[in-house]
Parts: C-alpha cells; structure tokens; sequence
C-alpha cells in the first residue's frame, strides 16, 4: 500500500511538495491498482492496470521489473494434505496464476486406461459404457516413469500398464459389485494372444500378445515393492447378475487432460482473490465482542486498547 | 508465424498454433510489463481450432526481439515461483513435523487454529 499524503489539487506543480513520495502512485489510484473493490452490486476495478505506461502521465513507472517480482513475490502453504494443497501466493498477478490454474487441470501429464480388450462380457453394462468406467478410474503410479505412446509405437513396458479383470457371478450366488480393487496389474504385459495369419508357423516361440515388454515390469526399480493398483479399491465398476461374466484387459497410457478429461490429475484446481477486510471506522466494547462472535471463519480479533477498553 | 510487414519491424502479428489462453494471457501480461511496448493484445479467431493471435505494437524496437524477451521473462517469472513453491513446501513440511513432534511430547491436543482468510 502506498504511504504518505499526496494532495491532489495544487496550482503548482506537485513535485515542489516536500512530502509527495516521489515515484508512488496517490493512495486512492494505489487502491485502485492493486485492490478489487466489492461493491454492493458488483466488484470494481476487477482489471488489473498491467500496461507499462499507464501512469507515465505522472511519471511512475507501472512496469515490473523481474527484481522486484522476485524481491515481493511469496507463497504461503496454508493446508497440504495427501488429496488436496491450499496455499497463498502474494505478489502475483491474476493472468499468471490463471495460467497455472489451466495447466493444473489440462497439461499435466498422468496415467489412465485407454484401450480395452474385451473377452467376455455378459453383463449388463455395455462395452462401451464400461471401458469408459475403467478410463475414469485414477491409477496410483508416478506418470514421469512412463514415455508417451504414439500410434507409431509399440505398446511395451516403458509406455503402457496392463490390467487384468476377470469376474464372474455363480449361478444361485447374490449379485455382486464389482469394484476397482479387481483389477489387477500384470507386470508381464498383456495375457491376450494375437491371431496371426500363418497360424502353422512358430508354435514353439511365445504366442505374440498385444504387447511388447521386453522385460517385466516388476523389475524397474520403482515397482519392485509398490504394486500398481488403482488409487482408490472402492470405486464401484459394475454389477454383475447370477451367470454373467466379465473377462477383460485394460491398457493404460500416458495422457494430458486437454485429450480427455481422465488424465487430469486434479479433481478441480481453483484460485481466488485474498480477501482484505478494512473496517471504516473503529468499534469498540460490546460492539466488537457481537462483531467477533458473529464472522464463522474467526476472521476478526479483538485488541485491548489499554484503558480497559475493547477495540477491534 | 509472424504476419508483419518488411519495412516496419515494430508492429507485427504473431500467430500460434496448438496455444490457447493458458499461455497467451501470461505472454500478454508480460509483454505489456515491458516499456517498449504500446499495444499488445490476444485473440482467439476461432474456438474449434487451436490458434492464437498476439498483436505487439512497440516503440520502434523489433516486435519479435520484444516478443522473446517477455517470453524469457514469463520463463523467469515461472521459475522463481517454482523455487518460492518448492521452499515453502519444504517449510511447511518441515514446521508441521517439528508440530508434530511437540505435540506427541506435550501430550496435549494443540489446537491451532488458523485463519485461513
């Protein structure tokens, strides 16, 4: 906030004035600067004024200087959690911290299913319907581990994880549900073979799969004691009926969010203003104990003026 | 690509492809922090297909120069808030286990309430 008193009228000129902190914006166009105002109908000043030469008619230098931006920027974490983060970042600017908002939720890369080979279904639930189930379902592994898989590649162990469901529900038995936990990982690479063509050739080489892993997957060192497993085991994929089945292999790749919403590693990423509240005149004894007991989130303090007074 | 004209490097229009608002906005804030600048805009020509337009208009040095030092600065700016990110992370990773341990020592449930306004 800009201090000092800066008279706005004067027939002569104003940098005569001994006390016009020079090179700092009046305090009513400070407040316009770097405040948004919540009026009764709508917020004002909602722009941010970032053009270099907005105040060149008073000679102030609007544009930030890298050193400065280092010098005054800070982040403050309020609440870091395994599923959510909460932090504060003083001294930025609204278009940057929208930028990183839309990266968060579009560009970053993670893992999600997005081929899946279907033996058997018997169910209810279409095919369709349930591979994109299995697309939305959050995989517990570190995306920078794997590459990108183009349609010019083959799937091999650097770019694809394969998972295996296989359910099925006895004649006579209840109805089960089938949860995320089912899948389970193959750290071999697909089970599926290939028909071929020539089926009379090699039938002493392996069986050609829908993959190509070189090595088990298992061996990386990453994996050797963490299982790949969905994030969460209780995510409800489908139901199944007395004698019905489902047999299938799911392939998960790499991804951004811009391609499909599955590989957003956020549930949502949002920002906000950091609210300022400024009281226009002082309250003082009971008036401020009702204003403290009033606000939910604890925001207010009350300060003891010394005399045996209460002031907020 | 630039859509400028061969005799005033100044001004010129830069169209790129597979962008959206996530990098022009950032581009264009710092390119209007820039002093050599006197007009500098975004716009999306159509919403379907993935093309931006940055318009810089500058007092006389060349567009694309000014051009690549805002996006050297936004890379700057990028990675000072990467490393402020980091370090308070850090810190804050740090304090809540010294919390942490205090609390187990005092045996006493702590309840710091924090205002998170």
């Amino acid at each position: 906030m800009a201090e000092g008193a800066g008279e706005e009228k004067k027939k002569f000129s104003i940098w005569d004035l001994p006390d016009v902190p020079m090179g700092q914006l009046l305090p009513h166009l400070e407040l316009q600067r770097s405040r948004v105002s919540c009026n009764k109908d709508a917020p004002i000043h909602t722009e941010s004024i970032q053009y270099s030469g907005a105040y060149a008619s008073m000679g102030i230098n609007n544009s930030s200087r890298l050193d400065r931006f280092s010098n005054n920027f800070r982040v403050e974490v309020v609440r870091l959690n395994e599923d959510d983060m909460e932090f504060d970042m003083i001294g930025i600017d609204a278009a940057i911290a929208n930028s990183f908002r839309r990266i968060l939720i579009a560009e970053l890369p993670t893992m999600a299913i997005e081929k899946v080979f279907i033996a058997n279904n018997t169910s209810i639930i279409q095919d369709e319907v349930l591979a994109h189930r299995l697309g939305l379902v959050p995989i517990h592994v570190d995306p920078r581990l794997f590459y990108y898989l183009s349609e010019n590649d083959q799937p091999n162990e650097k770019n694809t994880i394969v998972f295996k469901l296989h359910v099925q529900c006895k004649r006579g038995s209840p109805r089960i549900t089938v949860k995320s936990d089912a899948l389970k990982w193959l750290p071999n690479g697909s089970e599926l073979v290939k028909e071929t063509r020539n089926a009379a050739s090699d039938s002493s080489s392996k069986p050609e799969t829908y993959t190509y892993f070189s090595c088990s997957q298992e061996t990386i060192p990453e994996f050797v004691k963490n299982l790949i497993i969905p994030k969460y085991p209780d995510i409800i994929i489908a139901k199944l009926g007395p004698g019905r089945e489902i047999e299938l292999e799911a392939h998960a790749v790499k991804g951004i969010g811009k391609t499909h919403a599955k590989w957003s590693p956020v549930a949502t990423a949002w920002y906000r203003m950091l609210p300022e509240v400024v009281l226009l005149e002082d309250i003082e004894d009971d008036l401020a104990e009702e204003l403290k007991s009033k606000c939910p989130v604890n925001v207010f303090d009350i300060e003891d003026l010394g005399k045996g007074e209460e002031q907020l | 690509m630039e859509h400028g004209s061969f005799t005033d490097n100044s001004a010129a229009t830069f169209s790129l492809t597979d962008e959206d608002h996530t990098i022009a906005n950032a581009v264009r804030f710092t390119l209007n922090q820039d002093p050599r600048v006197t007009f500098c805009g975004y716009s999306i020509p159509h919403p379907s297909e993935a093309r931006v337009n940055i318009r810089v208009q500058t007092t006389g040095d060349p567009a694309r120069e000014v051009l690549k030092d805002a996006c050297q600065n936004l890379m700057l700016m990028c990675r000072h808030v990467r490393c402020t990110f980091d370090k308070a992370v850090e810190d804050f990773k740090a304090s809540n286990a010294v919390k942490a341990l205090k609390i187990d020592s005092q045996d006493s449930s702590g309840d710091d309430s924090e205002e998170s306004e």
